[in-house]
């Protein structure tokens, strides 16, 4: 029954039907929850909704109001831009000094990279959000160590201008997670580029910026596209730290913080899907910049 | 001697870092064992006064038991840990191994979902569940991972049977095989390795996700752990942090006994994949 046809390396079987028996569960998935949604959010951004009544159109009002009226939307916006220009580059060269450090062969590695890579792992659980909480709170561990050295350290977690940096040094505190990506690249790379190198003269500095870095400079891509994609979600850790609100006076109204406020605590669902086409098309613009500027320093070996 | 001398260097600089990663959650574990005024008082490590009562005050909760919360996170996790290792190795064989018209576009329709922040369908999904009456049930934790929503196990998968010879399919077809059953008998045992990590990761997303859980989830019987915690922190403030760490720590067993267990793979899957726990 299944057709077949002639192709240069000899034949080609079409299995259509057992392609689609395997791939009904994905297909089914994709119309209904990515698809089909996708569709609707579409629609539902040029509405205003309240789940109750009928959505009623309203044009472009949404986005009219997000940059016309909505003080909370670009406060929203702004954090999240300071969030991810900050956290990101910090992550990404503490996570490549480390792995540098391990590669050189030393002993204990896999006990450094497990330890460090740990923090990722509980990443934004809500235990290591509660537990961020108590260490920048008033008379937390931050503060404790602080006053051993007799410094008196601000109420980190409720002072408007500490308070974002608190949930940067968090991202920050998980960058065992890039740290392994770089590792395995870095592994790749042949020993004797460095050995050449050495025989001539080469300094270690020169080394890193002459061989190291093009070299892994597809990993710091992928790495850098995937961290910015993961910042631009954050959520768990500034609900909690805020108790839900993003404050203090909205310091951590972090982009998806005000999108579930104005969804599901005030059951705006057309400003919320407009906000979320909005952050689709923030994100996207700032990933295809990503993309473009990286064939200007993106070595590709082929 | 230089060298030598760098060596130890690198290795003070290292246990620094490494001391400054782990301290914060050395004290959580430490301060879940003191009384609570003394979680202020002194910095140090030793609780001066051993109070392992934070446990069983935490256990009990504020106005449900700890366990329930234990045993809703571990059904969701398993439900969908079973929905992913099914409908993506499904999914995967036939992108890896079958010829269909179309599977170039499907699949890059796949990857595509990869990079789509997940906001984008939350609303609707929303409105879905909620016409569905899902709305403070389990099912919209779990249900779409039985239709291959994580594209990224699909591609995890998909670049492992790759990996396999491609003999091993034509030895079974010629030996009259279907492709079901080269798939249950040849291609899925062989997965193993990617099922592992898709495992793991499935279970450390789901018993970590937040976001979802607190949309969907109102009656507190039906309460994950994230949920309770969240809970605890605002029904008792910050006067119980001795019960609130203590459950914190408690909370984060489940994903340490998998790291422990697992080390290598789970290490491995990040690096290969760009996993993120």
């Amino acid at each position: 029954m299944s057709p077949t046809i002639r192709g240069g390396r000899g034949r080609v079987r079409y299995q259509n039907g057992w392609a689609l028996a395997f791939l009904a569960p994905w297909l089914i998935g994709f119309l209904a929850f990515t698809a089909g949604p996708m569709l609707m959010s579409l629609y539902l951004a040029f509405t205003d909704y309240d789940l109750l009544s009928a959505p009623r159109w309203i044009g472009g009002g949404n986005f009219g109001r997000m940059f016309g009226d909505d003080p909370l939307f670009l406060q929203s916006l702004k954090v999240t831009a300071i969030y991810v220009a900050v956290g990101t580059p910090l992550s990404l060269c503490f996570a490549l000094a480390v792995a540098v450090v391990l590669n050189r062969g030393l002993r204990g590695l896999d006990f450094y990279r497990s330890a460090i890579y740990l923090p990722s792992l509980f990443g934004g659980s809500v235990a290591i959000a509660v537990l961020w909480r108590k260490v920048f709170n008033g008379d937390g561990l931050v503060n404790q160590i602080l006053a051993l050295v007799g410094i008196q350290g601000p109420s980190w977690i409720s002072e408007p201008h500490t308070a974002l940096g608190t949930l940067i040094a968090l991202e920050v505190w998980q960058f065992g997670a890039p740290m392994v990506i770089f590792l395995a690249g870095l592994r790749q790379i042949p020993r004797e580029f460095y050995e050449a190198a050495q025989v001539d003269g080469a300094s270690r500095n020169r080394q890193f910026w002459s061989i190291t870095m093009p070299l892994l400079s597809p990993i710091l891509f992928f790495n850098l596209t995937l961290q910015l994609i993961r910042s631009f979600q954050a959520f768990a850790p500034a609900f909690i730290i805020s108790d839900g609100s993003g404050g203090p006076a909205d310091s951590t109204l972090f982009y998806s913080l005000y999108l579930y406020q104005e969804g599901f605590v005030n059951f705006d669902m057309g400003y919320a899907a407009a906000m979320a086409w909005m952050l689709v098309l923030l994100a996207g613009a700032i990933v295809a910049v990503n993309f473009f500027f990286s064939k200007f320093w993106v070595h590709y070996e082929n | 001697m230089r060298t030598e001398r760098k060596r130890l260097l690198a290795h003070f600089a290292l246990i620094v870092v490494t001391l400054v990663m782990l301290y914060p959650l050395i004290w959580m574990v430490a301060s879940s064992f003191k009384p609570t005024d003394e979680i202020f008082s002194q910095p140090g490590l030793v609780p001066r006064q051993f109070e392992p009562s934070n446990y069983a005050e935490g256990w009990q909760g504020v106005s449900t038991a700890f366990s329930i919360f234990i045993e809703n996170s571990l059904f969701i996790s398993v439900a969908a840990i079973v929905g992913n290792v099914v409908s993506c190795s499904l999914a995967a064989y036939a992108f890896a191994r079958l010829n269909f018209i179309g599977r170039r576009i499907a699949y890059a329709t796949m990857l595509a979902t990869l990079m789509l922040p997940t906001h984008v369908t939350l609303v609707p999904q929303y409105i879905l569940f909620n016409k569905l009456g899902w709305v403070n049930t389990f099912y919209p934790l779990f249900v779409p991972h039985f239709f291959a929503v994580d594209a990224f196990f699909v591609l995890l998968m998909v670049q492992f049977i790759r990996s396999l010879p491609r003999e091993l399919d034509e030895a079974a077809r010629l030996d009259g095989c279907s492709p079901w059953k080269t798939y249950r008998y040849i291609v899925f045992p062989l997965l193993r390795p990617a099922l592992v990590t898709t495992i793991i990761f499935t279970f450390i997303w789901t018993y970590n996700d937040f976001f979802k859980q607190l949309i969907y989830l109102n009656d507190v019987q039906l309460f994950t752990v994230p949920l309770g915690l969240r809970q605890f922190l605002d029904s008792t403030g910050d006067s119980a942090w001795g019960p609130m760490l203590a459950m914190s720590t408690l909370a984060l067993v489940p994903p340490l006994v998998l790291f422990v267990t697992f080390q290598r793979q789970i290490v491995d899957g990040v690096a290969t994949s760009g996993l993120k726990g």
